[in-house]
């Protein structure tokens, strides 16, 4: 039976005004009834388009067809054959261009809910079967580095342990899981929920080593040479954060997305335990309208702020985050300063933060990226009273890994180049997520994590 | 031996201490010049600290530090057989010194412990070594002995005279090059203040200057920009650009200014530390 309604099952979540002080979770997932309710939505569309969204090509429509039966472990198997982290990728992929974004429903109303359901799937399986024993997998011998605990890394490392390799994850944070845990804040990802993914790959056998800076402690061919790995896999994520080159931008008060997240996230600057020193502001303007933007916009209300504000110089159709975050950042109070770029940033005699001088834009004719270009309204400088500023503006490539390798070669955007395969110049040596690519999706650094993965075992089974 | 164990700790005055860690995966590679970040326990905050040396046959590192913030009040809470929660290294650029034929090394209170690899390490890699170490009075002095088994010559001053001559580091420098010593280089460790006079002397006398900076840092490879500083105009990072700087081309005033950031809550933190007695954290 086919459940003909054109709006998706709602999302239970906390009160907006409620969330706004807390870091728990904001959507606390469907039930069971809502769940199998919501799979009742899906057309089983012959063609699956739903599918050709997503970069891992998870079985939508079969492990939905599961969820509808009530088979909800059925569907999870479903979703594991292809996706190495459902339970994550349900919480945080940009669904609506993704999966939902081809859903035949989109068309007329909602696509069917298939974020929420791979969320419910993989919660539900954890609550039941989370615990059950898990078997070291047979290993054939070859030994694999993965350097960077991220999803690419950690994509990669779940599908190279499944196929019987002996694999060693690299991560320069004291914690695994690289963005998942110093960018994306508890209410929108619990870390628990990575902590207990980390430690499923370590039942598996893979080995983790924290605290090392590969390119600094050792190098990618001293893992090669000297520690026998016949292959390497470098996921090492975006980088340093980009900054806009306005006067201003080293006042006290001005900081990246990146420190003020990995403050909160990694370091926990929201709990009284923690020492992590942290500023506490009132007003506080976050510079750019991606999903790391929204989150620290989220997270500065939650520290305290009184008022928060995105300021973003395209209009709310060109703002970049998942559209989940930008409505929650909504409800919660965040104020979206649209057509606004800054071009100074204030401060006292102390070299404190009083405000940011904004001018107003209006959209022109589209640009390289297809975008109406914004253009400068010429007299409307103002300035926006704050005392702390967040630049949420995106990353720059880090060289560290290609400045310390041998003759490996870059892309042109100067991230590691590498073929269609994830395969780099250098023999052995494999590549992907937002180190080639700048600063991506997390689903889409898995997906270039388990590409990877299929590249290195060509490469090793053909030696 | 327990990653990151403390395998020896010294007093070397009221409050610097000396304690030797063991971290073999950064000792392996460790160069003068170049830092660690550590965290003391679970709760800690993460903070940069340049190594004072490194043994690779030992697997240890040096860290010198004076017990002035939270985290290194906590560490003097440490005892031979406790352990650092994480070390991770090493990080940064390490001292350049190929093709150099004679420096001096300007060290200022505790960046003197961070003089200490970058002096000797010179000379051991050929470099004839003037040392001037200062420091405010005869209590404060450390490392005498060290640097002068492991340099040319070294040159002790104080504010107040207690103990060396009494001059400021700054006024040593001078009087050198203007009796005659040709340095190719003048190296600069301190506060910040300090290396800005010590390199406007480099300037005067047309010497190339080097200023080893610290700056708050989380990651300490370039994903935080809470490091960045101004270099001839330019955004540059102190965990993966520098520690070590052209003296002329870094913007004093911008980091004296920078390094305030969190000045407030340091102050409210040290004054927590105090009441907690010795460390609860370590004892309960």
């Amino acid at each position: 039976m086919i459940n003909l309604v054109r709006e998706k099952n709602p999302m239970p979540e906390q009160a907006p005004d409620v969330r706004n002080k807390n870091f728990l979770e904001v959507c606390t997932g469907y039930t069971e009834e809502m769940a199998i309710r919501e799979a009742m939505r899906c057309l089983k569309c012959r063609k699956r388009p739903c599918m050709t969204g997503c970069p891992v090509m998870v079985k939508i429509p079969d492990f939905i067809a599961k969820v509808a039966e009530g088979d909800f472990e059925a569907a999870y198997q479903i979703i594991s054959e292809t996706s190495s982290l459902p339970a994550i990728c349900g919480r945080v992929c940009p669904q609506e261009n993704q999966c939902e974004g081809k859903c035949v429903h989109a068309i007329k109303g909602e696509a069917v809910g298939i974020g929420r359901l791979e969320r419910f799937v993989a919660d539900w399986h954890a609550a039941n079967f989370g615990d059950v024993e898990i078997e070291p997998a047979q290993s054939n011998g070859h030994k694999v580095a993965v350097i960077g605990a991220g999803p690419a890394g950690l994509a990669c490392a779940g599908d190279l342990i499944n196929k019987g390799y002996d694999v060693t994850v690299y991560e320069a944070l004291h914690k695994t899981g690289g963005v998942l845990v110093y960018g994306i804040p508890q209410f929108r990802l619990p870390k628990e929920i990575v902590a207990k993914e980390v430690a499923k790959l370590e039942a598996k056998g893979v080995k983790f080593v924290t605290n090392a800076v590969v390119g600094r402690a050792f190098t990618v061919d001293e893992l090669m040479k000297e520690e026998g790995f016949e292959s390497v896999f470098i996921g090492t994520g975006a980088g340093l954060p980009s900054f806009m080159n306005i006067p201003g931008e080293n006042l006290i008060g001005v900081c990246s997305a990146n420190e003020y997240l990995t403050r909160i996230n990694l370091m926990k600057a929201y709990l009284d335990e923690y020492d992590t020193p942290i500023m506490h502001a009132d007003k506080i303007a976050i510079v750019g309208g991606g999903n790391v933007a929204m989150d620290a916009a989220r997270c500065a209300k939650r520290m305290g702020a009184s008022e928060v504000y995105i300021i973003y110089r395209r209009s709310m159709d060109e703002l970049p985050a998942r559209a989940e975050e930008v409505h929650h950042a909504m409800e919660e109070g965040i104020v979206f300063k649209l057509l606004t770029n800054p071009v100074e940033i204030k401060g006292d005699e102390n070299g404190v933060v009083t405000g940011i001088e904004c001018v107003s834009m209006e959209l022109g004719e589209p640009d390289a990226s297809g975008r109406r270009k914004p253009v400068v309204v010429e007299g409307s400088n103002h300035v926006i009273p704050v005392d702390m500023v967040i630049m949420s503006i995106g990353t720059k490539l880090n060289t560290l890994i290609l400045d310390t390798t041998e003759k490996l070669e870059a892309n042109k955007k100067g991230g590691i180049g590498t073929d269609d395969a994830a395969a780099t110049n250098r023999e052995g040596i494999f590549a992907g997520g937002d180190a080639v690519t700048g600063a991506a999706t997390v689903i889409k650094a898995m997906g270039a994590g388990k590409k990877a993965a299929a590249s290195i075992d060509a490469y090793l089974a053909g030696k | 031996m327990k990653m990151f164990e403390v395998t020896y700790k010294r007093r070397l005055n009221d409050n610097m201490v000396w304690l030797k860690v063991y971290a073999p995966l950064v000792a392996k590679h460790a160069k003068p010049g170049q830092f660690i970040i550590l965290r003391t326990d679970e709760y800690g905050e993460r903070i940069p600290l340049t190594m004072a040396g490194h043994d690779e046959k030992d697997g240890t590192i040096d860290l010198i530090y004076a017990a002035v913030g939270r985290t290194t009040m906590l560490m003097d809470q440490l005892e031979e057989g406790d352990c650092f929660a994480d070390i991770v290294g090493p990080l940064g650029k390490p001292t350049h010194m190929e093709g150099l034929k004679k420096v001096c090394v300007v060290g200022g209170g505790t960046g003197n412990a961070l003089a200490y690899p970058l002096a000797t390490g010179m000379k051991k890699a050929g470099v004839e070594v003037d040392m001037i170490e200062g420091f405010k009075n005869k209590e404060l002095v450390i490392l005498e002995d060290e640097f002068r088994a492991g340099v040319d010559r070294l040159y002790v001053v104080t504010d107040d005279g207690s103990y060396g001559e009494k001059m400021f580091t700054t006024q040593k420098l001078e009087q050198l090059i203007q009796e005659g010593n040709e340095y190719d280089e003048i190296v600069a460790v301190g506060p910040p203040i300090m290396m800005k006079l010590v390199c406007q002397i480099a300037e005067k006398y047309n010497i190339h200057s080097i200023a080893s900076l610290t700056a708050y840092m989380i990651d300490g490879t370039g994903m935080c920009g809470g490091c960045r500083c101004k270099i001839g105009g330019e955004d540059k990072f102190v965990c993966v650009d520098g520690p070590e700087f052209d003296g002329s081309l870094v913007d004093w005033d911008d980091l004296i200014k920078r390094s305030n950031y969190y000045k407030d809550q340091e102050a409210h933190d040290r004054a927590h530390v105090c009441r907690l007695t010795g460390g609860v954290r370590y004892n309960d």
